[in-house]
């Protein structure tokens, strides 16, 4: 054990680092109570994901993950937050503080289950590599960060931070996945860079509407079909 | 042998001498941060010999225990003292003594006392002090508790010598997650046991919002002089732990030499320094937190401190 923890090369550790911000970043992105923390949250995350991806990428060396990063840092680092400025003004810069089922300890401890419970379906892949790698950091916090959004999402009832779960999840996804599969078809990362800003752009046209017709973005409200519903 | 004792009494020397300059500097840095000039940065000296100078008051209606208390909590911190790597690298006489968790105790045993006091006096905004300070206490304790366990998943042991020789051996060890997010946890621990600012605010006077200052509001004299003084020591003893023991362990003597252990002292002072520029900018760009936001705070460090657990025991676990 003690041999193997010292022979480990940088790179591994310093990918394992910025493993345990990714999940720093995820769960900050569950307990935020404003939504611009939030978002900082969010860039902060995609930032690591580049470079980890960046990381990934120097040492077997593939040009593909490299790419990878940094259409991870023009669209999730830049154009996205942009265009969330663009579309939400209001909603990111004003609002205070957002409504959540649950209170803030609760769902951290419920974050928390999560968390032991990627780690607890990872293990048996990760009991067959022999050596000490990338895939025991990134599969596992990866899937985690895939929980933890999927739990943003149920958790929240606005549709900002509700995009920042769904965006979470996918940021979670990448992150096993530049691990797992280092060559995937770039037309596919690709895509789904201009799948987010697409799907940015609806929550926000959609946000826009809501808050036209209920005075407010909270999703909640949008429970009674009545006509000129209140808040 | 000999030496071995001589060094750790100078442990302890260095730990009275050097904390009211710690907390004289970090008011100082404050005051300049808000563009003010600020008190001499030796003025906690000052204060403690002004205060020696006075008379002592007590409340008629107090029992032993308020009179007792500030020698429980000047003596404390300097009982931890003795078994914490503040010069030197290798074990001393009393290493042996207690572990990290021991260590933990003997600190809380401090603060009990204080609570106590501060009860004692049946001033009502001392008894509501300290049901705060107990707040805070039982909810930073689980957190105590996941970084020693933490602790002894990576480093085999909780002696505090042997812990910071498993992270003075590699950079990469350093930069393992379950390290940083250790030392998050950690900062987020001091924060929240001394009363910085997150938690609560050490220079407000306003007794509705006290948390740390209402326990020695009764003191005067001597007594107010030692509570003061062993809280200081606490603070520094609790910089040492996280500067030495899990977050920088160089920069300190690893030979029985004389000259390698004084210039010890310097080094571990710039660490320190260096630590309380970090937390100046802290307590400068942070607001303090509502009282009921407080268990928001330590459970946040609670789940950083588990995760650090977590990422420590698969990483080792999987093998």
């Amino acid at each position: 054990m003690q041999t193997l923890q010292n022979t480990l090369p940088l790179i591994t550790s310093l990918n394992a680092l910025v493993g345990g911000l990714f999940m720093i970043t995820a769960f900050g992105i569950v307990v935020t109570r404003q939504i611009r923390a939030g978002l900082k949250f969010f860039i902060f995350q995609s930032i690591l994901l580049a470079a980890s991806a960046f990381l990934l990428g120097i040492k077997p060396f593939s040009i593909d993950l490299l790419i990878v990063g940094v259409i991870n840092l023009v669209t999730k680092v830049w154009l996205l937050p942009l265009l969330l400025r663009h579309m939400v003004k209001k909603e990111i810069y004003t609002r205070r503080e957002i409504t959540q089922v649950f209170n803030i300890p609760t769902s951290l401890i419920i974050a928390l289950v999560l968390t032991i419970l990627a780690y607890f379906f990872t293990l048996p892949w990760i009991e067959t590599q022999t050596v000490l790698s990338i895939i025991h950091v990134n599969v596992p916090v990866g899937l985690a960060g895939l929980l933890l959004g999927a739990f943003t999402l149920i958790a929240r009832r606005e549709a900002v931070p509700q995009l920042l779960g769904l965006l979470a999840m996918e940021n979670g996804a990448f992150f096993a996945g530049v691990a797992i599969a280092p060559d995937l078809p770039l037309i596919a990362e690709l895509a789904l860079a201009f799948d987010i800003l697409m799907l940015t752009f609806v929550i926000g046209i959609l946000t826009r509407t809501v808050n036209e017709h209920t005075g407010n973005t909270s999703v909640g409200s949008l429970a009674k079909l009545k006509e000129g519903v209140q808040k | 042998m000999s030496k071995y004792i001589l060094f750790n009494v100078m442990q302890v020397l260095v730990v009275m001498a050097f904390s009211p300059l710690a907390m004289g500097v970090l008011n100082r840095l404050k005051e300049i941060v808000q563009s003010k000039r600020g008190p001499s940065i030796f003025q906690p000296y000052w204060d403690l010999l002004k205060l020696f100078r006075k008379d002592e008051v007590v409340p008629k209606e107090s029992s032993w225990i308020f009179r007792f208390t500030p020698y429980i909590v000047f003596i404390t911190p300097i009982f931890v003292t003795l078994l914490i790597p503040v010069l030197t690298d290798y074990p001393l006489f009393w290493a042996f003594m207690s572990d990290m968790v021991g260590a933990g105790f003997v600190l809380a045993l401090g603060g009990f006392f204080a609570v106590l006091a501060a009860i004692d006096t049946a001033n009502p905004y001392g008894a509501m002090g300290a049901s705060r300070t107990r707040m805070v206490g039982f909810l930073a304790e689980p957190v105590f508790l996941i970084v020693f366990f933490t602790v002894s998943f990576v480093a085999n042991s909780t002696i505090p010598y042997i812990v910071q020789q498993k992270w003075v051996i590699s950079l990469s060890d350093f930069f393992e997650p379950s390290h940083i997010l250790l030392l998050i946890a950690f900062i987020m621990l001091i924060l929240a046991e001394k009363g910085r600012i997150p938690v609560d605010n050490p220079s407000g006077h306003f007794e509705l919002a006290m948390i740390e200052e209402s326990k020695d509001l009764e003191y005067s004299g001597s007594g107010a002089a030692l509570m003061k003084w062993g809280g200081w020591m606490k603070f520094f003893v609790l910089m040492i732990i996280f500067l030495n023991v899990l977050f920088t362990p160089w920069g300190l003597a690893s030979t029985l030499h004389w000259g390698a252990v004084l210039l010890a002292i310097p080094l571990v002072l710039f660490k320190i320094f260096i630590f309380i520029l970090f937390l100046v900018f802290i307590e400068s760009s942070l607001a303090k937190l509502r009282l009921f936001r407080i268990s928001e705070f330590l459970s946040t460090a609670f789940v950083i401190a588990v995760i650090a657990m977590l990422t420590s025991i698969f990483q080792y676990g999987g093998k």
